[in-house]
């Protein structure tokens, strides 16, 4: 029976919004763009609760990585049924290189910390689309992982998640203390109740620094250059079949 | 052919729900924010999928009632001790016009249930009635309605012929009460009778009646212009008897019980058409983006630039002033005026914006593959519930009149 599950949630550009490139293309534009919880974050928040509510686990702490406005972030987590939030500061050019390794370093020794024995993250995030978090999480801990779940089961001391994989669905069991990582098909998270709301604001979150937690933020990646998708060119039509052949040799395609 | 159609259905589909407008929240109390954007995705994903096919049908929407029932919508301002979310008028007022921007049956709905049914049980009901008469009404399960006109009184409410007298251990109603919202769906209902017809307005007293209940029926549902979802008949009292404990606050207290009730109504009103306006304006903005004539998108074109601003400042003036109303009510400072201006301004704008946007859209404005169509019949009824237009005009000079007494 896990004691205490870490939900990692984060900010990321709402899915609605349409993505326009920094004219300096170092990157996206931000700025007064609308954002909210990465959609996978919610099924893995939903799941976190739902555990709770079937008295399998007994707190759920909601942990989000950022500047001071990842707080809406936790916020909505706790409005969902977390019981408590986690803060952890990167800001300015810190935040800009966070990826993949340095939060699943962050989330690590925030597990050790608050002695979590379970992670529930979601599958990736819909801005880098990295689907790292949760590998490098559990490698870093030494922790079976279960990713891509679509069903995971407490079974004593162990979990059973069925996986979405290419081939179809795979079920694994794995031991306690573990790393889950969301998939699409887990869950459909709840709307928060106002009353949750409400009780939302007076739910801890507490602030934290990575060196705190023994975290260096340095990037071992530097982005080079952000340019949008290319146009869509025009197609060509042709007459024949010999035609078509003729434009494909021409284009260098066979 | 079908590529044609494709086409305009993939229209159809991808109105865009304005995810620039960060600013409008950035002056809202963090928890207001988050209860708007739970209400906005609500509303995104549960209500205006299904709005088209719930007004075309005339279907009560039975299940999204209770999923907001269950979130806390159906019942704001109630304390929490009695089932509701123990909010504010504002966050309801917020909740209302998001609702509304998705359904706007919807919105009347759980407008109606909440400051119409509840509100004035609410503010005159004793510890007991409240219990009997809130509790059950807040999870979404039941919803309650409001009959004070009448077929030959509206605006002239003070006139109300429903007659009510007291025998034994009963009040026996007597009367027809006409264009009650939520009436064929509903478990309860505030109604309004006079006790004694001498004293004019001053004869009129509320009562709690429940449904169904003999002596009780309801005329034939009315085939409506809009807010179609949304049940309105008459309902009629034939020596309908009532436990005396029913009379809801004291006798002869009706009018005031039902004007007061209208001031808060109005704010939830003004929020409904606040919704639809919003709806139009979304719905208007995409297409100008999306719509190509003379060799470029018509939002080049300063005609229709400038009727979107003006639809657009139509809006927000209305907002601002159904969100002052909200927090003057909420500060229980008087708010009379606030509420008239709002429901006024709101309900003119509803309809000007959703009149502008078929416009914008032309041909695709006036069918059904498009939603604006049913904005425009949706915001007419705005103008003319809970205090028509003119009523409105009547309690603002009123209002500033007093200010300027000699």
């Amino acid at each position: 029976m896990a004691a205490r599950v870490l939900v990692g949630v984060k900010r990321v550009i709402d899915y609605a919004v349409k993505i326009r490139v920094k004219p300096d293309n170092t990157g996206v534009v931000t700025d007064g763009v609308k954002h909210s919880m990465n959609p996978f974050c919610e099924i893995a928040v939903e799941e976190a609760v739902r555990l709770k509510e079937k008295k399998l686990v007994k707190e759920v702490v909601a942990v989000s990585c950022g500047p001071q406005q990842v707080q809406e972030t936790i916020r909505t987590a706790l409005a969902m049924g977390a019981d408590r939030g986690i803060h952890v500061e990167v800001s300015g050019k810190d935040y800009d290189s966070l990826g993949p390794l340095q939060v699943s370093k962050i989330l690590a020794a925030l597990a050790k910390k608050e002695e979590a024995s379970l992670i529930i993250l979601g599958k990736q995030a819909i801005d880098d689309d990295c689907n790292q978090t949760g590998q490098m999480t559990a490698a870093l801990l030494d922790w079976p992982q279960g990713t891509f779940a679509s069903e995971v089961a407490v079974e004593g001391d162990k979990l059973k998640v069925i996986r979405e994989v290419d081939g179809g669905l795979e079920t694994i069991k794995i031991n306690l203390p573990a790393v889950v990582t969301a998939d699409l098909r887990l869950n459909t998270p709840r709307y928060a109740t106002l009353p949750n709301i409400m009780k939302a604001k007076k739910k801890k979150i507490t602030n934290v620094k990575p060196g705190d937690l023994g975290v260096d933020l340095t990037s071992r990646l530097e982005v080079l250059r952000v340019d949008e998708p290319p146009q869509r060119q025009a197609g060509v039509k042709v007459e024949t079949v010999e035609d078509l052949v003729g434009k494909l040799k021409e284009a260098g395609r066979i | 052919m079908a590529a044609l159609f494709k086409a305009r259905k993939a229209l159809a589909m991808a109105v865009n729900y304005g995810t620039r407008s960060l600013t409008q929240l950035a002056e809202l109390p963090e928890l207001h924010q988050m209860l708007r954007q739970t209400c906005r995705d609500y509303a995104e994903k549960e209500l205006a999928p299904v709005a088209g096919q719930l007004d075309k049908n005339h279907t009560f929407p039975a299940k999204q009632v209770r999923e907001l029932g269950a979130m806390g919508v159906m019942a704001v301002e109630v304390p929490e001790s009695l089932g509701g979310a123990g909010m504010d008028y504002l966050a309801y007022s917020l909740a209302v016009e998001e609702l509304s921007r998705g359904c706007a049956s919807t919105g009347v709905i759980v407008s109606v249930n909440n400051s119409l049914y509840l509100g004035p049980v609410l503010a005159f009901g004793t510890e007991e009635q409240k219990q009997q008469w809130i509790s059950p009404f807040t999870t979404g399960e039941k919803v309650g309605c409001f009959a004070l006109s009448e077929p030959g009184n509206g605006s002239d409410a003070g006139a109300a012929s429903t007659l009510a007298r007291q025998e034994g251990d009963e009040w026996v109603l007597n009367g027809t009460k006409a264009w009650i919202t939520n009436c064929w769906d509903a478990s309860a209902a505030v109604v309004f009778a006079t006790t004694d017809k001498s004293l004019k307005h001053k004869g009129i007293s509320a009562f709690l009646v429940p449904m169904p209940h003999p002596g009780l029926s309801l005329g034939k549902k009315e085939d409506k212009l809009g807010i179609r979802a949304s049940s309105t008949a008459n309902l009629i009292l034939e020596d309908c008897r009532i436990p005396l404990g029913n009379l809801l606050g004291q006798r002869g207290m009706g009018f005031k019980i039902g004007m007061q009730t209208l001031d808060s109504g109005r704010i939830g009103i003004a929020s409904q058409a606040l919704g639809i306006a919003q709806a139009a304006l979304d719905c208007a903005a995409d297409y100008a983006h999306k719509r190509t004539a003379f060799g470029a998108p018509i939002a080049r074109l300063q005609a229709i630039q400038f009727k979107l601003a003006d639809m657009a400042v139509a809006l927000e003036s209305a907002r601002l002033l159904t969100w002052k109303a909200a927090m003057l009510r909420d500060a229980k400072k008087p708010y009379s005026k606030a509420a008239a201006m709002a429901k006024l301004a709101a309900s003119e704008a509803a309809t000007f914006v959703s009149h502008q946007a078929i416009q914008v859209l032309g041909g695709m404005g006036y069918v059904t593959d498009m939603p604006a169509e049913r904005h425009y019949r949706d915001a007419r009824i705005t103008e003319i519930y809970e205090g028509t237009s003119e009523i409105q005009r009547l309690v603002i000079a009123n209002q500033v009149l007093k200010e300027y007494q000699q």
